[in-house]
């Protein structure tokens, strides 16, 4: 029989631990997301903003607030992980998980957690900042708290993944810098895909980021360039494959023993 | 019962060196037991495989009867590990250290502040409690590792040098706590380099070279393999040359001091006696080395010897 007692206490040491941990450097976590935002909000949505007008049937504000604060989800979430789990391996703190009867997918799970935990706290933030420069309508509470919550479930999987693998602290910053800014920027935060010549609009739907932001959307503003069952079964089938991944490389140790 | 079986382990790791050649051990349960070896000799590899650290290539291994491969989680709650090098995170407090490492292995929260507060009490650590990690010292570093690899009270405790460049007087008093829990029932497994360290706790003893072990047998009947001891004797008088003691053989280190070489077939009453004839007095004596390190670089010089 499993004891899973253990492993609740287990994976609420590791959820634990995670929150402590970002909120001990707030000012390094939950601060800059919340000024990036404001200033995105302030630039993008007020002073260009209006002079862009409508988009999809929305003032141009209203369009990006869905984009802005699940961009901030992703990257809050992956940063999260792959900088907490590098520091596990670093300092070789890892090994006190090693020694441990912790299965490995309690320990992904923490991880995960953490990682979803502090991606909510920071999506909370910017979505009350938004706030402050639009009524915030939304269409369909559950389509959003799922999307929400699946999207950063899957940054904070990759977030694990670049860990894994990491040896350097250039390693954590790479993915971010070089593939996932790159592929938020194009996901559709900004714009609809439906401005975009139809070679581009194709080209955009092998982003994935495009159907979690237009899911997000949808949610909130009832308005999406992606069918939605879609957008959920990519990021359901997204999450399933680097769960696999993620608990293959902990079973055979890759990046964390010899 | 025995504590732990190892059964013909090996491990090459990925650039070809061969660590564990094959090693094959039995510890007892409630043994003080000492796993000796030069540096590089295998003995951190092993350990580590124990602890699950580092994955074996074949071979296996047991704790109290669990399989550490098919009874995973089982094995891996016997066992408590203080590594060598410090691997707790250093902006953790020292008692969030401990608790979280009794969550790991399923211990309530509350449960773990008490277990926390009697280790930590025990080694002397209490006060330091909510202080950061990274600002203790290195002999409380050791410490902390220790009281973490107690927390869950195993029934089998690693200790990978644990004082090493520890002062004397904590080194004693790690010692002595060491004793009572070993005592208590938990069997404890230590390597060191200092070998009297191993020599005045330990009852039993491995010694491994180039990944074999080389000597395998209790404390006492190892250091009676020990044909011959050298002596350090002070004088009370001076001497101007070397003593004819016979068959002794005899070295002035200086004028007040003498070293004298024993094998197992002499005597220290014959020594003394002949000493006596010859009008010199001895004040104090001491082993010029320690028996066991005495031994432990016969038997690694031999292996070396012999190794292809």
């Amino acid at each position: 029989m499993k004891p899973w007692g253990l492993y609740a206490i287990a994976l609420r040491t590791i959820v634990t631990k995670e929150i402590l941990r970002f909120m001990r450097i707030w000012v390094q976590t939950i601060l800059p997301p919340a000024i990036t935002t404001t200033l995105y909000f302030v630039i993008f949505g007020k002073l260009i903003g209006e002079r862009i007008g409508e988009m999809e049937g929305y003032s141009y504000i209203d369009f990006i607030v869905p984009g802005l604060i699940l961009m901030s989800v992703i990257q809050n979430s992956y940063a999260n992980v792959v900088s907490s789990f590098f520091s596990t391996k670093l300092q070789h703190y890892i090994e006190e998980l090693l020694i441990s009867p912790v299965p490995n997918w309690v320990i992904l799970g923490g991880y995960v957690v953490g990682g979803v935990a502090r991606g909510t706290l920071v999506g909370v933030v910017v979505t009350v900042i938004s706030l402050f420069f639009t009524d915030l309508q939304i269409n369909s509470y559950s389509l959003t708290l799922l999307v929400f919550v699946l999207t950063s479930v899957l940054f904070a999987l990759a977030g694990f993944i670049n860990a894994v693998y990491a040896t350097t602290f250039d390693d954590i910053s790479i993915v971010p810098t070089f593939v996932l800014t790159p592929l938020t920027y194009l996901g559709g935060v900004f714009y609809s895909i439906n401005l975009l010549p139809s070679f581009w609009q194709d080209v955009s739907l092998i982003n994935p980021v495009l159907y979690m932001v237009n899911a997000f959307r949808f949610g909130i503003l009832g308005v999406s360039d992606i069918e939605i069952a879609v957008a959920l079964g990519i990021i359901l089938g997204f999450i399933g494959l680097l769960t696999l991944f993620s608990l293959m490389l902990l079973a055979r140790g890759v990046g964390i023993k010899n | 019962m025995t504590a732990l079986t190892i059964d013909n382990l090996h491990k090459t790791y990925r650039n070809g060196f061969e660590a564990l050649k094959g090693i094959s051990l039995k510890v007892q349960a409630g043994d003080f037991f000492a796993l000796l070896g030069p540096n590089g000799a295998g003995k951190s590899t092993a350990i580590s495989i124990i602890a699950s650290l580092v994955n074996k290539s074949s071979g296996s291994i047991s704790i109290y009867g669990h399989d550490l491969s098919e009874d995973r989680e089982a094995a891996k709650r016997l066992i408590g590990l203080v590594p060598q090098e410090f691997n707790f995170n250093m902006w953790e407090p020292v008692v969030e250290i401990l608790v979280n490492q009794a969550g790991y292995y399923g211990i309530p929260r509350k449960l773990a502040f008490e277990r926390a507060e009697i280790y930590l009490k025990q080694l002397d650590l209490w006060e330091k409690r909510g202080t950061q990690a990274r600002w203790l010292s290195g002999g409380m570093k050791r410490r902390l590792m220790i009281a973490r690899a107690l927390v869950h009270q195993p029934r089998l405790l690693i200790l990978d040098e644990p004082t090493a460049g520890v002062d004397i007087e904590i080194r004693r008093s790690m010692w002595r706590f060491l004793q009572e829990i070993n005592a208590k029932g938990t069997t404890i497994i230590l390597t060191t380099h200092y070998l009297e360290e191993a020599e005045s706790l330990c009852r039993n003893i491995a010694i491994i070279d180039h990944g074999k072990i080389i000597e395998q047998t209790s404390m006492p009947r190892l250091l009676s393999q020990l044909n011959t001891e050298t002596f350090v004797l002070n004088l009370g008088n001076p001497l101007e040359a070397v003593p004819d003691l016979a068959s002794y053989r005899v070295k002035l280190q200086d004028t007040e001091t003498l070293e004298v070489e024993i094998t197992r077939e002499q005597s220290m009453n014959d020594l003394f006696d002949r000493l006596s004839q010859l009008g010199i007095t001895v004040t104090s004596m001491r082993n010029k080395q320690n028996r066991l390190e005495q031994l432990f670089i016969d038997l690694v010089d031999r292996s070396k010897r012999e190794a292809p």
